[in-house]
């Protein structure tokens, strides 16, 4: 799947987008952001506070326990500040 | 029953978009208009950098002006934001309903505003005066409290 980062989250990922290719046992939302803080220091970082991310399937909202089975992209990004 | 929704980078004349929802329109009795500005904060910022995720955002602002078109019988609603660099004194958003009624066209306006603070992907950094960058602005727990009278 692909994986899209915004604001802060983009920045100390380093990147803006990737392809993620975590294994079977990751099934929600949750696992892939456990998964991700163990690929490196600076998903660590990003990741350090993973309660407070939120994150879209498809561009839709969704919560840490759905499952990504059928996520064609996922992004992870802060609390919205816009407006 | 007309929604426009633009993302843009350059800004917008409020009074033109306004006047796109009353013009030749006699069924129209009332028209709420809301426009954010980029503030300067005590004189300490320079600029307001916008980011968004291009896609979500014009779908996240198309939900929330489903579901307030849901709640209240409003005619057009049009919902603007920019992106990028953005000066203090700057437009940032603007949301306008048109109604038969003022009723409606006030809570639809504040609804729309009060959803799109919260759930359209959009981030706000700092530049400060005296050239750093700034931090990433931090959501406010008020916005999410302002979502509580809409249960």
């Amino acid at each position: 799947m692909k994986a899209v980062y915004f604001a802060w989250v983009r920045e100390r990922v380093g990147k803006p987008e990737e392809i993620l290719t975590p294994p079977a046992s990751v099934i929600t939302v949750a696992d892939l952001i456990a998964w991700l803080k163990g690929q490196g220091e600076e998903y660590a970082y990003a990741f350090e506070n993973g309660h407070v991310i939120r994150v879209a399937i498809d561009q839709t909202h969704v919560k840490h326990d759905a499952l990504i089975a059928d996520a064609r992209e996922i992004a992870f990004f802060p609390p919205m500040t816009g407006g | 029953m007309s929604t426009v929704i633009r993302i843009q980078r350059e800004d917008f004349d409020p009074q033109a978009e306004a006047d796109a929802l009353t013009k030749g329109r006699p069924d129209v009795g009332a028209l709420t208009t809301f426009t954010g500005f980029c503030r300067h904060e005590e004189g300490a910022l320079s600029a307001l950098e916008l980011e968004h995720y291009p896609g979500m955002a014009e779908k996240e602002l198309q939900r929330i002006v489903d579901e307030a078109r849901k709640r209240w019988p409003v005619q057009g609603i049009t919902v603007l934001h920019r992106y990028g660099k953005i000066m203090p004194g700057e437009r940032i958003v603007f949301v306008a309903v048109s109604g038969g009624h003022r009723g409606e066209a006030f809570a639809a306006c504040e609804f729309i505003m009060d959803f799109l603070k919260t759930s359209a992907p959009f981030w706000k950094r700092e530049h400060k005066v005296d050239g750093s960058q700034g931090e990433w602005v931090e959501a406010k727990d008020a916005d999410d409290k302002a979502l509580e009278r809409w249960k």
